[in-house]
């Protein structure tokens, strides 16, 4: 009966913790999702005032602010206590994007629009980097030490669910309401509905009791009097916060940004793959690999942390190559045999007045269908010099589609392996006392900072010479590399703590 | 096994500055081949680059110097 009701117990703590973290990274995502859009409404028409703001804003909020959240909110969690520190980060993230839905656009209140933007903005990034070491240990500290990795795994799956779900909201918004109007103002309808799922979470974050481990440090009076000083300039507990990022939040950092940003991002501009249909191949790719981040924590408990993340790093190094050659030549609409051609739409021909051009730019723009239910927009551009040609908005054949949601589902089947034990092995790493200050920058660090530089180290080694569209891969695979030889020579393979030593 | 743990902190020395430096010589150029229009903004993005990478290599020498004290073991 108490066995019923303690699992009855740690169900909850698991849901109100999960639905708090899904809702801050659905925050973090929609704007990212979005940024076109509130470029469009809330930043000035000049381009180089508002590529400087969308810089800081997206530079600033996830590689600055948001290992000074983990600092910051760490510190708070490891001072007054975990429940009240992620309470407050969950505020913080929800009311910032409820008040970005809000802004009135750049028409009508000027520079104050991208000012305000980006404000909010950098306290989303700060409120992001003090959630996930929250609530990680706030689980991990409700568990016993042989289910560790599957309660924690729980908490892993949020960050790819929160991605789902804003997706999800953006699309059915879109599709629901039409893409002008989705533009003019139904962009909003996502953040504002933060508000509500916000509202939720926090009614029943607050009925949580503090973490029990942390509750009995509290009252022996054994908490630290300065996290940041026990963690970073204890050489014993230093070295650990080390070996954390460089052998294994690191990696995996590169791994969860390629498998479910960069592969969107390739198959919409590199494989000029249908804005609808990138979106939907990611989605099917989540759906079916979202419960393998349970199946690989819940299996770490059995086997250990360390060979699954690794090996998840080392099949992204030897597959990342072989899968986007085939994202590339699957989508390859540039040479399509005349038999392969069912019809073709009559051409749209437009004239316009380019900068710099002394003549007008004439684009035709046909709509070719295959014989295989595939389909493609083919643009001749003609100017007095030259005329090419650009293909755009592939719309796949219902076979290559799903070859490509496999494709996708593989390499989010690599994040949940490198991510689903993540949690139990970071808290596992670090003493109740600093636990939250000492976990949660590693974590960011490796996944805000060398995660969050894949597209942009990718777009740097596509524009070397002699490089490819494959190129930029080549980032992550070395990254994910490193971090598999660091892992698989200095990491130790446990598969729990006991209770003494996890509390010590 | 100690002694590739050891061998590898020199590794791991040596790719700290030799990242930075590849860094930095990156920023540079592409900051001096931006536009005009585009230099300030190059710049920014390069800047805060930097100032987060360079923490982290000079963290991945600190980890070097305990690999090669064997502090892994």
């Amino acid at each position: 009966m108490s066995e019923a009701k303690s699992s009855k117990g740690i169900f909850q703590v698991i849901g109100a913790s999960s639905l708090g973290t899904l809702i801050e990274w659905y925050d973090f995502y929609i704007f990212g999702s979005l940024a076109t859009v509130i470029g469009a409404q809330l930043f000035p028409a000049d381009s180089g005032a508002s590529a400087l703001i969308n810089t800081l804003a997206i530079f600033a909020a996830g590689f600055i602010v948001r290992p000074f959240g983990a600092i910051v909110f760490g510190r708070l969690g490891d001072l007054v206590g975990r429940k009240y520190t992620f309470l407050l980060t969950l505020v913080l993230m929800g009311g910032s994007t409820f008040l970005i839905g809000l802004i009135p656009s750049f028409s009508q209140i000027g520079y104050a629009a991208p000012i305000l933007v980006l404000i909010l903005r950098l306290i989303q990034g700060l409120a992001l980097g003090g959630e996930y070491g929250g609530a990680a240990t706030y689980v991990a500290e409700h568990a016993p030490p042989n289910k560790r990795g599957f309660f924690t795994s729980w908490i892993q799956t949020t960050a790819t669910l929160g991605l789902f779900l804003s997706l999800g909201v953006i699309v059915l918004v879109k599709n629901v309401v039409g893409t002008e109007a989705f533009n003019d103002w139904a962009w909003r309808i996502p953040f504002l509905l933060s508000i509500l799922l916000v509202g939720i979470s926090i009614y029943i974050r607050l009925k949580m009791h503090e973490s029990p481990l942390f509750e009995k440090l509290k009252s022996t009076g054994k908490t630290s009097k300065n996290p940041l000083a026990d963690s970073f300039k204890n050489k014993s507990n230093f070295k650990m916060v080390l070996l954390a990022l460089f052998g294994a939040t690191m990696g995996q950092g590169v791994v969860w940004y390629t498998g479910q940003f960069y592969a969107q991002s390739f198959l919409e501009n590199t494989c000029k793959i249908d804005f609808n249909d990138s979106r939907y191949i990611l989605l099917w790719g989540i759906a079916f690999a979202t419960p393998f981040f349970v199946v690989f924590g819940a299996w770490s408990d059995k086997v250990g942390r360390k060979w699954i993340m690794l090996i998840g790093m080392l099949l992204g190094v030897l597959f990342y190559r072989p899968i986007y050659q085939m994202f590339l030549e699957k989508s390859n609409r540039l040479e399509v045999a005349p038999t392969e051609v069912l019809k073709t739409d009559a051409p749209i021909i437009t004239k316009q007045l380019l900068p710099n051009m002394p003549d007008s730019t004439i684009f035709s723009s046909t709509r070719v269908y295959l014989q295989d239910g595939g389909s493609f927009s083919r643009v001749d551009i003609t100017n007095a010099a030259t005329t090419i040609q650009i293909i755009k908005d592939v719309k796949l054949d219902t076979g290559t589609f799903w070859l490509f949601v496999g494709l996708v589902f593989f390499q989010i089947l690599l994040v949940t392996m490198v991510y689903g034990p993540i949690a139990a092995f970071l808290v596992e790493l670090f003493p109740t006392k600093i636990r939250y200050t000492s976990m949660s920058l590693p974590y960011h660090v490796g996944n805000g900072i060398f995660g969050g530089l894949v597209p942009f180290i990718a777009t740097l080694m596509v524009s070397f010479p002699g490089s490819t569209p494959l190129s930029g891969l080549w980032y992550p695979i070395g990254v994910a590399l490193i971090s598999f030889i660091i892992g698989a020579i200095y990491l130790k393979n446990k598969t729990s703590v006991e209770e003494a030593d996890f509390y010590e | 096994m100690s002694r590739i743990k050891r061998f590898l902190g020199f590794v791991w020395i040596i790719l700290g500055p030799l990242g930075t430096i590849f860094m930095l010589y990156q920023a540079f150029d592409k900051i001096s081949q931006a536009e005009p229009s585009h230099q300030l903004n190059t710049a920014l993005q390069w800047g805060i680059i930097l100032l987060v990478f360079i923490p982290i290599a000079i963290g991945l020498m600190i980890f070097g110097k305990y690999a090669i004290q064997d502090e892994y073991k």
